[in-house]
C-alpha cells in the first residue's frame, strides 16, 4: 500500500506559473492603441418596457412607430419579413383588422400572371409584405450613393445592445470635431461603427404628426421607433414571456419534488 | 445483487413515502405530455399560410352561363354563373329519387351564383365543364375517370360518386364580390 | 462488472417477448437494476443531463427541419419564417440553438469529471475513446448547424474554417472544390452541411448506444477511483441514480428555460441576423463561445521553422482535440482519482483555468495580451498532456487510496475528507 511521506510545498506549480504570466502581462500591455477618434461610443442604457421578465411593448408607441416607419424609413428601407397582417397580430400593434385592411388596399401589389400571362396590379391584401421601396439592392445602392439601406425586420436583433444602440444613433448625430476628416455624402454620428454614417439625420421636431396627438419630439419618436423595432425582429416576444412564468413554476415545483424524492431514497443509503 | 435496499422498505410512513413518488412522477409525466404540444402543433398549418385561407372573388366579370375556375386553400372551386334554364332544371329536379337528397336553394345563396369545390366525392379527381360536350347527362358537371354526373346544382346524379360537389363556406361582400372560406 | 441478469418476466407477453427479443431485459439490467457505485457525487450526473440534451436537440432538430429551406436565397428568410409563421416555431429554433450551448457546457463538465477522476483510466479506455469520438462528431454538428440560418456569422465562419483543409499540401485547392461544392462557400456547401448536420446527429446518438455499452461493461468509476469490491458497494441504478440525476437535470433544465425564455439571443451573435453576404466580412469573425478555446490555440501559433503559421496552426487545434484519445497512455499513474493526487490536483486546476483563459483569448483579436495568453495557455495545454501527466505517475506520491467505496470501519470521517487518514 501506498503511504504519503514526501510534504510538498502548497500550490508552488500555481505561484510560478501566475508570476510568470503576470510579469510577462505587464511587459506586453500597453501594445494596444485605440483609434479613439474613430471608435464608437457605447450607448447608455435605456429603461424599455420591453426588458425584463414581465416585460411587453407599449401598444401606442408601437402604433406611432409604425406610423413613423411608414411616413419617413419606409422611403429607403424595407421590412421585409412584416406581412399586412401582423400589423393586426396579438403581441404587435393590434391595428384592427379592417384597419390594416385598408392600409394594405393603400398600396398595390403585383401579382399574376393571370390567363393572358401578364402581370397585372391589384390592391394589396392582409397576407402580403410591406412593399419595398427598391426593386433590389443593386438599386437600393445605386439609390443612395453606394450605401444600401438595410432591412429592418432584424435590425435590433442585429446590432449589440440594439435597442440602446438605435435610440443613441438616432438620436445622436451632432456636428463633427474639426480635426475629424468626413468622406463626401457622410454624416458625423459617433455612436456608429467608424463615426461615420451614410443615414443623414432624419428624425426632426414635428417631422410627422401622430395620429394620437402625442407630441412628435425627436426623443420621442426614437423611442416610438425602438419599440416598433424591437417588435419586428421580436414579434413573438409577448408570446415568449407569457409562457415563461407557467413553464418556470412547473420546473421548480417538478425540481422540488424530486429533490425530496432524493432525499428519501437515499437517507438509507450510507454514502459520500 | 445489491437488491437489498429496493425490497426491504416496510417503514411506517410508507405511505408518505408512496404519495412522493406517485406526486413526483404524476407531476413528470403530466409535463412530458404537454410538452409535446408544440412539437405536434408545429405541423399545423402556419400563419402565412392560413393568412392564405380565404379567396377573394370578383364576380363581375363572370358572364351568365360562364363558369370560371379558381383556387381556395389550393383546392379548384368552381363559380358558375347559372342561367334562367340551369337556375329552373336545377330547382325542379326530383329531390327524393337523388343519391344524395339536398334541394337547390340548400346549396346556393343566390340562385344565378352556384360555387362547389371541383373535387369528385367518388376518388377526388377534378370533374370537368366543357360547355361544348362533356357536361355530363344533367348538364353539369362530369368527371372523367369513372364517369359521375353532376348537374346544374353540383349533385351526383348518375355514376359511381356518393355524395354531391362540396359547397364551400363562401359570403358576399357586395353584390359582386364574395369571399369564400 | 458485468453481473448476472435479476430480470423477471410478469407477463405471458412479457415471457413471449423476452425469449425472442430481450430488449425488456436489456433496459431492465442497464437503468433498472444496475449495480453502481454508491459514492456518485453530481459531476456523475452530466452523463444522463447529455443524453437528454441529445433527445432535445434532436427532436427540435426534426420538427425545424420541416420548415426550414436550405438554399442560398432562402434559408435566412426560412428561419425567419419559422420565428414568425410556424406555431411555436421560435421556441423550437430558441430550444435547439440554446440547448446545443447547453449540450457543450454539460459536455465539457462531463469530460473535466474525467479528466478530474481518471475515468479514462484502465479497464475504460474504449469507453473514453467514444467519448472523444461523440465531441469530435458534437463539434462538426455544431459547426455545420452553425452555418444553416446563413447570416453573416454562418457564412464566414463555414468560410474560415472550410479554408482550413486549404493547408492541406499539394490537393488543397482541390480539397476545398470539393467541399464547397463550388468555387466558394455557396448555395451548394449549405445544402450539404444540411444533410450531413441532420446525419451527424443519428451518428451521435448511435455513438452514445456504443458509449453507454462501453460504460456497462466496466460500471461506473467513482469519486473514489477505485474498483468495485463487491455488493457492499453498490447500488441498483433505479431508482437510486435515476432520482438523483432526475433532480440535477430538473436544475438543469430550469438553467436552459431561463436562457430561452429570457435570453435567447445572449450566447450568439448579433451578426447571424444580417444575412449572409460574400463581399462583406464582419469585423470581428468569432464563432460560438465553445469553440473559443481551440479557435484560440488555431491562431495562437507562430511559424515554426519551416511550416507557416496558418499550418501550424491547424495542426494544433487537431492535435488539442486528437491529444485526448492517447490520454489514457499519457497518464502513467496507477492512481485514478486526483482525489489521492496531490500534484495532479493542483496541474488540473491549472488546466482548467488554462482553457478558461484560452477561451477569453479566442473572443479577442489575436493581438498584444489576448495572444500572449493564447501562446503560453496552449503550451500549457499541450504540456499538461505530453509532459505533465507522463512525468507526474513517476515524480507525484500518492495520498493512500481507501480500501473499498463503504466506508472504512474504522474512523468516522471520510478517506477523502482527511489527508492524513490511512
Amino acid at each position: 500500500m501506498i503511504t504519503q511521506t514526501k510534504r510538498y510545498p502548497p500550490r508552488w506549480s500555481v505561484l510560478t506559473i501566475g508570476v510568470a504570466m503576470g510579469l510577462a502581462l505587464a511587459a506586453w500591455a500597453p501594445v494596444r492603441a485605440a483609434d479613439e477618434a474613430t471608435e464608437a461610443l457605447s450607448p447608455s442604457a435605456r429603461d424599455w418596457s420591453f426588458s425584463g421578465p414581465l416585460g411587453v411593448f407599449d401598444r401606442a408607441a408601437l402604433q406611432r412607430g409604425y406610423q413613423l416607419y411608414r411616413e419617413v424609413c419606409s422611403a429607403c428601407h424595407s421590412l421585409e419579413f412584416i406581412a399586412f397582417r401582423n400589423l393586426a397580430d396579438p403581441g404587435g400593434p393590434e391595428f384592427s383588422e379592417e384597419a390594416v385592411k385598408a392600409l394594405a388596399a393603400e398600396h398595390s401589389v403585383q401579382d399574376g400572371p393571370d390567363e393572358f400571362g401578364e402581370m397585372f396590379d391589384r390592391p394589396g391584401r392582409l397576407s402580403d409584405y410591406l412593399p419595398s421601396p427598391y426593386l433590389n439592392n443593386n438599386e437600393a445602392r445605386a439609390a443612395n450613393g453606394g450605401s444600401l439601406p438595410p432591412d429592418l425586420s432584424v435590425i435590433i436583433k442585429a446590432r449589440t445592445n440594439g435597442p440602446n444602440y438605435l435610440y443613441a444613433l438616432l438620436t445622436g448625430y451632432e456636428d463633427p470635431p474639426a480635426d475629424f476628416e468626413l468622406a463626401d455624402m457622410m454624416n458625423y454620428n459617433p455612436y456608429f461603427s467608424g463615426r461615420q454614417i451614410a443615414m443623414a439625420p432624419q428624425l426632426f421636431e414635428g417631422i410627422v404628426e401622430y395620429s394620437d396627438g402625442t407630441e412628435a419630439s425627436v426623443a420621442q419618436m426614437a423611442k416610438d421607433l425602438v419599440q416598433f423595432l424591437t417588435w419586428t425582429a421580436e414579434p413573438k416576444l409577448e408570446e415568449r414571456k407569457a409562457l415563461a412564468m407557467p413553464v418556470l413554476i412547473y420546473m421548480l415545483i417538478l425540481t422540488i419534488l424530486l429533490y425530496a424524492s432524493y432525499k428519501r431514497i437515499w437517507r438509507d443509503v450510507d454514502h459520500d | 445483487m445489491a437488491e437489498a435496499h429496493v425490497e426491504e422498505d416496510q417503514s411506517p410512513d410508507t405511505d408518505r413515502r408512496d404519495f412522493l413518488y406517485i406526486a413526483t412522477t404524476a407531476v413528470a409525466g403530466i409535463g412530458a405530455a404537454i410538452s409535446l404540444w408544440p412539437f405536434i402543433d408545429q405541423m399545423n398549418p402556419t400563419a402565412n399560410v392560413q393568412a392564405l385561407a380565404t379567396t377573394e372573388v370578383d364576380l363581375s366579370p363572370i358572364e351568365t352561363g360562364q363558369t370560371i375556375k379558381v383556387v381556395w386553400q389550393g383546392k379548384p372551386v368552381y363559380v358558375r354563373h347559372r342561367t334562367q334554364e340551369q337556375i329552373k332544371a336545377a330547382q325542379s329536379a326530383p329531390v327524393d329519387d337523388l343519391p344524395d337528397p339536398e334541394t337547390d336553394a340548400d346549396r346556393v345563396q343566390q340562385d344565378q351564383w352556384l360555387i362547389v369545390v371541383g373535387i369528385c366525392t367518388h376518388l377526388g379527381c377534378i370533374p370537368v365543364s366543357d360547355p361544348d360536350n362533356l357536361r355530363g347527362e344533367f348538364g353539369g358537371w362530369f368527371c372523367p375517370c369513372h364517369g359521375s354526373h353532376y348537374d346544374d346544382s353540383g349533385r351526383i346524379r348518375k355514376g359511381p360518386a356518393p355524395d354531391n360537389l362540396a359547397v364551400p363556406p363562401y359570403q358576399f361582400i357586395d353584390d359582386n364580390k364574395i369571399l369564400i372560406g | 462488472m458485468a453481473h448476472a441478469s435479476t430480470y423477471k418476466p410478469r407477463s405471458g407477453f412479457a415471457r413471449w417477448l423476452d425469449s425472442r427479443l430481450p430488449i425488456m431485459r436489456l433496459a431492465h439490467d442497464s437503468f433498472v437494476d444496475f449495480p453502481t457505485p454508491k459514492n456518485l457525487n453530481y459531476w456523475w450526473t452530466f452523463g444522463g443531463i447529455l443524453s437528454v440534451c441529445l433527445v432535445i436537440l434532436i427532436v427540435s432538430g426534426v420538427a425545424l427541419s420541416m420548415h426550414y429551406t436550405p438554399h442560398a436565397d432562402f434559408a435566412f428568410a426560412s428561419v425567419e419564417h419559422i420565428m414568425r409563421d410556424v406555431n411555436y416555431g421560435w421556441l423550437l429554433r430558441y430550444m435547439h440553438a440554446n440547448s446545443s450551448s447547453m449540450f457543450f457546457l454539460a459536455v465539457y463538465i462531463h469530460m473535466l469529471r474525467g479528466l478530474y477522476y481518471g475515468s479514462y483510466k484502465e479497464p475504460r479506455e474504449v469507453l473514453w475513446i467514444l467519448g472523444v469520438m461523440l465531441f469530435i462528431l458534437m463539434i462538426a454538428s455544431a459547426f455545420l448547424g452553425y452555418v444553416l440560418p446563413w447570416g453573416q456569422m454562418s457564412f464566414w465562419a463555414a468560410t474560415v474554417i472550410t479554408n482550413l483543409f486549404g493547408v492541406i499540401p499539394f490537393i488543397g485547392d482541390e480539397v476545398l472544390a470539393w467541399l464547397w461544392g463550388g468555387f466558394g462557400v455557396d448555395g451548394p456547401t449549405l445544402n450539404r452541411f444540411y444533410s450531413l448536420h441532420y446525419l451527424l446527429a443519428f451518428l451521435i446518438a448511435g455513438v452514445v448506444v456504443l458509449h453507454i455499452w462501453a460504460l456497462h461493461v466496466p460500471g461506473n468509476n467513482n469519486p473514489k477511483g477505485i474498483d468495485v469490491k463487491g455488493p457492499q458497494d453498490t447500488i441498483p441504478f433505479h431508482p437510486y441514480y435515476t432520482v438523483k440525476d432526475g433532480f440535477a437535470l430538473g436544475v438543469f433544465l430550469i438553467v436552459l428555460a431561463l436562457l430561452i425564455f429570457y435570453a435567447p439571443n445572449i450566447l450568439g451573435h448579433p451578426d447571424n441576423y444580417i444575412p449572409a453576404d460574400p463581399l462583406t466580412t464582419p469585423e470581428h469573425i468569432v464563432p460560438e463561445w465553445y469553440f473559443l478555446p481551440f479557435y484560440a490555440i488555431l491562431r495562437a501559433v507562430p511559424d515554426i521553422l519551416f511550416i507557416p503559421a496558418k499550418t501550424a496552426g491547424v495542426i494544433a487545434m487537431l492535435l488539442a482535440i486528437f491529444t485526448l484519445f492517447l490520454l489514457p497512455w499519457l497518464d502513467s499513474s496507477k492512481v485514478r482519482s486526483a482525489r489521492y493526487r496531490p500534484l495532479f490536483k493542483q496541474f488540473f486546476w491549472i488546466f482548467v483555468i488554462a482553457c478558461v483563459a484560452l477561451g477569453w483569448a479566442g473572443s479577442q483579436s489575436p493581438e498584444g495580451m489576448a495572444l500572449l495568453v493564447a501562446r503560453i495557455s496552449t503550451l500549457y495545454y499541450f504540456a499538461f498532456f505530453w509532459v505533465i501527466m507522463p512525468l507526474l505517475g513517476v515524480i507525484e506520491t500518492p495520498k493512500s487510496v481507501p480500501d473499498s467505496i463503504s466506508k472504512p470501519v474504522l474512523g468516522s470521517g471520510s478517506a477523502a475528507a482527511s489527508g492524513t487518514s490511512g
